[in-house]
């Protein structure tokens, strides 16, 4: 037995016995000594009537107002004292206070879970809120752990909440993860899912994981008993980076990890009081959308995983100086910007003030937008063409006709050129002889990153007096038009 | 035969659809159908094979090849990891 779970066994015997003892002194204790909690009758003006110690043969532990608390599961008929006791006395580490750690949070607290972890390394942002639920508009700016466990408490006084203000990291997880019964995945990147599967593999923790994007979820119960799998076990390699969107980039509705992460609850709820079947081995996916809910049965673990089959090369030795970030090709970033792209060298990119001044002394010059629609449709640049990034190939015949039309429309682009160079831009002869028939132009993205890959394709494509706009619609805002809305 | 495939999140982006119908030759086997989801839907590609894949509601291995009959439905639900 591993020292963990010596610890959990001893843990539960010592509730037990302090439930014993509390009960043995209620029945031995003159009525003037009891608790307070356990005689109301007292204070209510009914000295006259003898009080007489509560029998609680079920040694359940559980006090007057904690039955009163949670007194309508209790009397599930399904659920019981017993399980109830199981919930107080558990405990469940909550990964991610966001998006699906605020409702999993919420509800565990109270459902009266004894003790919750949380972990998050950020601080609330508005554009969060509309998912994130347990944080309010007063809280913007605070650490999500903090403001968590703040709603938390307000929410059941009587519970303990520790916060982990740090994040998840090799180093520190198994460690984390041991203190705890279950383990609730509420983060939203690879490289944390597999890093909290490896350690729930580790310290053999049943792990409740949940996942949202756009309008889909999806939901299991990985490395519960004996033959339950892992999240490796599914899905042994990582998929590409592309493939992984993340709210910032791709949006999601914000009920959608709300539906995930109430489930998750559930999903704790059952394992820690040992009430009903858990999705262990069955995979659910859901498509709001469509309004799907695809359930999926799963194998047992698998013999050849490198976290939970018979030969692990992933140990509670190993784990800490694992790469995650180079395993699955991403930093554990979140909802932080990603990083400046170098695509297209920075002598051939101007800044939204240059920007700005070149648009003012070329009137009609050209800007390629090739953000998505939605963001496009939320403001872009008077006259922009909207050319998105994603289906960049579709819109090369289209810039093209455009080009040829602005060309034929200012014949005096050396007067363009001019005035570019003027206006103290480092861009200006870079484009070879494609300048000299048709104007330059310019194209802008969110931040920057995309506009060099499309201004790249462009160049592929034979044309080559495009200009990208360094941190794009984002560095406008900043630097431009701080009216210009930002998301 | 007909097959109902359902798509789910990457997935369906890819394909641009939530679900197809997919008619094969009598006898066909998973492996086929895959075979035939690639070619009407080249962009599954980008997901270089890491989804689960399923028959009836039921996990098939990377590689695994079953029996499929006219009515069976298959599901693609790559990973996702918002949250």
């Amino acid at each position: 037995m591993s020292s963990s779970e010596e610890l959990q066994r001893l843990r539960a015997e010592n509730e037990a016995l302090r439930a014993e003892l509390a009960a043995l002194k209620r029945s031995q204790q003159p009525p003037a000594a009891q608790a307070p909690a356990a005689a109301p009758a007292a204070n209510g003006g009914g000295a006259a009537c003898p009080a007489f110690a509560p029998w609680d043969g079920m040694h359940h532990g559980l006090d007057k107002e904690q039955i009163s608390r949670y007194s309508r599961q209790i009397i599930l008929h399904s659920f019981g004292v017993q399980a109830q006791a199981r919930l107080c006395r558990g405990s469940v580490l909550i990964i991610g206070a966001g998006g699906l750690g605020s409702p999993a949070a919420l509800y565990l607290a109270a459902a009266g879970v004894g003790r919750l972890g949380i972990v998050d390394r950020d601080v609330v942002e508005l554009s969060n809120i509309h998912r994130q639920v347990i944080h309010k508009e007063a809280s913007v700016g605070v650490h999500k752990a903090l403001s968590a466990a703040e709603a938390c408490r307000a929410l059941n006084s009587s519970i303990l909440v520790e916060t982990y203000l740090e994040g998840l990291k090799p180093d520190n997880a198994v460690e984390l993860i041991s203190e705890y019964d279950v383990i609730v995945d509420a983060s939203d990147n690879a490289p944390t899912r597999y890093l909290i599967s490896d350690a729930c593999c580790v310290a053999r923790r049943p792990l409740v994981s949940g996942a949202a994007i756009g309008t889909d979820g999806q939901l299991t119960v990985y490395c519960h008993g004996e033959d339950g799998p892992c999240y490796r076990c599914l899905f042994p390699e990582s998929p590409a980076a592309g493939n992984c969107a993340r709210c910032v980039d791709a949006g999601v509705l914000g009920v959608v990890p709300g539906v995930i992460g109430t489930l998750q609850a559930l999903e704790a709820v059952k394992l820690l009081s040992g009430v009903g079947d858990t999705l262990s081995r069955r995979l659910l996916a859901i498509d709001c959308a469509a309004g799907r809910f695809h359930s999926v049965k799963l194998r047992a673990k698998s013999p050849a995983c490198i976290a939970c089959g018979t030969s692990p090369t992933i140990t509670a030795a190993t784990l800490p100086s694992y790469d995650y970030a180079a395993f699955t090709g991403q930093a554990a970033a979140n909802d932080a910007a990603p990083a400046p792209l170098q695509l297209i060298p920075r002598g051939e990119r101007i800044t939204p003030r240059e920007l700005q001044q070149r648009l003012a002394a070329e009137p009609g010059a050209l800007v390629l937008d090739v953000r998505p629609l939605e963001q496009f449709n939320i403001c872009h640049l008077p006259g922009a063409m909207h050319t998105p990034y994603k289906y960049f190939d579709r819109h090369l015949d289209a810039i093209r006709t455009r080009l040829g039309a602005s060309a034929a429309a200012q014949p005096a682009t050396a007067a363009g050129a001019a005035n570019a160079a003027a206006a103290g831009d480092t861009a200006a002869e870079q484009n070879g002889t494609d300048t000299a028939s048709s104007p330059p132009f310019y194209v802008v993205c969110r931040r920057g990153n995309d506009s060099q890959r499309a201004l790249a394709a462009l160049r592929r494509a034979g044309i080559s007096q495009g200009i990208d706009v360094v941190g794009g619609m984002e560095g406008w805002a900043r630097e431009v038009d701080t009216s210009f809305p930002t998301y | 035969m007909d097959v109902r495939v359902l798509f789910f999140a990457r997935s369906r982006e890819l394909a641009g659809t939530s679900e197809a119908s997919v008619t094969l030759e009598p006898g066909s086997t998973t492996t086929v159908l895959l075979q035939q989801l690639l070619q009407k839907y080249p962009q599954l590609q980008e997901l270089q094979g890491s989804f689960v894949f399923s028959l009836n509601q039921e996990y098939l291995a990377p590689g695994e090849e079953q029996p499929l009959k006219g009515g069976d439905e298959v599901a693609v639900i790559p990973p996702i990891s918002g949250g």
